[in-house]
């Protein structure tokens, strides 16, 4: 196996020439960075490209030669996306700050209250965030449809907590149990209540938590695609993924322009909103693992 | 009142009331109705009669069927396999002293985060028959001589949309080994490295038992969810060609959605569940147990 080599250098490095660095630890790297990032390089330069160039095995298909807004102009006047944007911004703020709001309780409540069966129940909050939503969406279907809900967004606002709210209590309650016992009893002591305690001790000492379940939160209900796919059949009420994907492809002729640059947009949200919390991301995906 | 709200078995219950509601109405009740529907013919717009066993009967015998389960495995088991190679390798180099380290973790972990309904498009328009980049490259390089049918073939669409799949799943890998890799502390590597050591030796004494625990919960993860793959598929082949890439979700999903069949999807969908029983069962009693009951030092 090829770790072998890149072992060697672990914790004396010092030891390495540059040279056989070169060889075992960059080049795999670069190749590594230039898969993972190609097909956002692919994109970019396909929504930018006039058909003429998309459709010619000639030429260098690495680069445009005569970049084009055409397909965006397409895709924001010609077609619902912009609904589809604000559907999807809409869904996933109110599914995030709802499903924010109960985890938090939640986790104050398992954590801290430590009511009768709390253990209990944070292991069930536990299951619940590995039951994947593919074995779900029919009976949610049929739920969804019994409530009047079929074809609105409120469909979605109400299902999206089922996966955000094991996640974010699961994440919260790892943050909360890093804050000392002795603020709350001295609290206590005050004569502050429960609510007191968490809106004015707990909260304020979590915002890191809070950030990082939240931003992780809105990045699953931004990507959420087979509730969507079922539970919506309006353009209209539609969201990003789901839009691009059933609407954007018609009959035979694949539109790769109008198709990528749908992609580009849709990704460029959750990409921005990442890049500026980039560590609080990571915490709360590390967070989530390391229990 | 105050006396009331103090009593934390009922403020307990009062916190929990939101998430559990929520829960209980679209999680629990959805799953038991999942399991009730399987023993139906409910079809859309009509209620099912209870039919016992007969959806599973026919799923048995139904060749469709068992091509989704064995396409599911496959899947399952050689994306999974890459996954964990290629992402402890991807960690194992991120933790090198490298420039720009804090840049390479974020830009690799980009994959992971867009919405996989539309990187998924990406590959697809990169496996196209006719202008896929990945044809022109190697027929450039005088590889090929003609494009390659990516998704036209069965054996091309499986490796295709696993290529896919890991695409999307090593930047999570390797960003969470990384974390465990992180935890490790330098003065064991030197303590080996003094005792005369050698490279594979320490990977093998020293990282990958301290790593064991992580690696479980990690790959456990990694297989629920690679087996219960939805978007990929739909959006690059639709199950196609002749059925070659259907995995049991969009198998479900096609039989009940698409087709009206809801009983015969919930069967489906309810199938996979003693896979992911299993999977847990794995990762929990056969990897995490080991290693903590001989304080971290497996093997």
């Amino acid at each position: 196996m090829s770790t072998r080599e890149v072992t060697d250098s672990q914790g004396m490095s010092f030891l390495d020439s540059l040279p056989r660095r070169a060889v075992v630890v960059f080049a795999p790297l670069a190749v590594f960075v230039f898969v993972l990032l190609f097909p956002f390089y692919w994109m970019v330069m396909t929504t930018f490209k006039p058909n003429a160039e998309l459709l010619s095995r000639e030429g260098n298909p690495f680069w445009v030669i005569n970049p084009t807004l055409a397909h965006i102009e397409k895709l924001l006047f010609h077609t619902a996306y912009p609904e589809w944007m604000w559907n999807t911004v809409l869904v996933s703020v109110v599914s995030t700050f709802t499903s924010l709001a109960a985890s938090v309780l939640a986790a104050y409540a398992i954590e801290r209250l430590r009511y009768k069966g709390s253990k209990q129940v944070g292991l069930a909050i536990f299951l619940a965030y590995l039951v994947p939503p593919s074995i779900l969406f029919i009976p949610l279907a049929t739920i969804v449809t019994e409530l009047g809900l079929f074809d609105t967004r409120w469909a979605l606002i109400l299902t999206y907590p089922t996966f955000l709210i094991p996640f974010c209590t699961w994440l919260l309650m790892g943050y909360f149990r890093t804050i000392p016992y002795e603020l709350e009893e001295c609290a206590l002591i005050d004569g502050a209540t429960r609510w007191q305690i968490l809106t004015r001790i707990i909260l304020p000492l979590a915002v890191p938590g809070l950030i990082s379940a939240g931003i992780f939160a809105f990045t699953l209900s931004w990507n959420e695609f087979i509730y969507a796919l079922t539970f919506i059949s309006s353009s209209e009420v539609k969201t990003v993924p789901v839009g691009v994907v059933t609407e954007l492809v018609e009959g035979d002729v694949y539109h790769w322009g109008s198709l990528m640059a749908g992609a580009l947009l849709g990704s460029l949200p959750v990409a921005v909103l990442y890049s500026f919390f980039v560590e609080y991301y990571v915490s709360g995906m590390t967070g989530a693992v390391k229990e | 009142m105050k006396k009331f709200l103090d009593n934390r078995n009922t403020l307990g219950l009062m916190f929990m009331l939101p998430a559990g509601v929520l829960l209980l109405v679209f999680l629990t009740y959805p799953l038991g109705l999942g399991t009730w529907l399987g023993f139906t013919d409910a079809k859309i717009g009509r209620p099912g009669q209870w039919v016992g066993l007969e959806n599973y009967e026919f799923l048995w015998g139904d060749s469709v069927t068992r091509l989704a389960l064995f396409n599911t495995l496959f899947y399952t088991v050689v994306a999974s396999v890459l996954k964990f190679f290629l992402g402890l390798w991807l960690a194992i180099l991120l933790n090198e002293r490298i420039p720009f380290k804090s840049f390479f973790r974020a830009a690799i972990l980009l994959p992971y985060i867009v919405p996989t309904a539309l990187s998924a498009i990406a590959f697809w328009w990169m496996f196209d028959a006719q202008f896929s980049v990945i044809s022109w490259v190697l027929t450039r390089m005088g590889w090929i001589h003609g494009y390659i049918d990516f998704l036209g073939d069965p054996w091309n669409a499986r490796f295709s949309v696993i290529a896919a799949n890991v695409w999307r799943g090593v930047p999570f890998v390797a960003i969470t080994l990384l974390a465990g890799l992180q935890t490790i502390s330098p003065t064991l590597y030197e303590a080996a490295a003094i005792d005369g050591a050698t490279g594979w030796q320490r990977f093998w004494h020293v990282t990958l038992p301290l790593l064991t625990p992580i690696i479980a919960v990690v790959m456990t993860f990694s297989v629920l969810f690679t087996f219960t793959d939805f978007q990929l598929i739909y959006v690059i082949t639709r199950g196609g060609p002749l059925n070659a890439t259907h995995l049991m979700a969009t198998l479900s999903f096609q039989r009940a959605i698409s087709g009206g069949a809801l009983g015969e999807g919930a069967a489906i969908a309810i199938a996979m569940v003693p896979f992911l029983l299993a999977a847990i069962m794995f990762s929990y009693f056969g990897l995490q147990r080991r290693a903590w009951q001989q304080g971290g030092s497996d093997k």
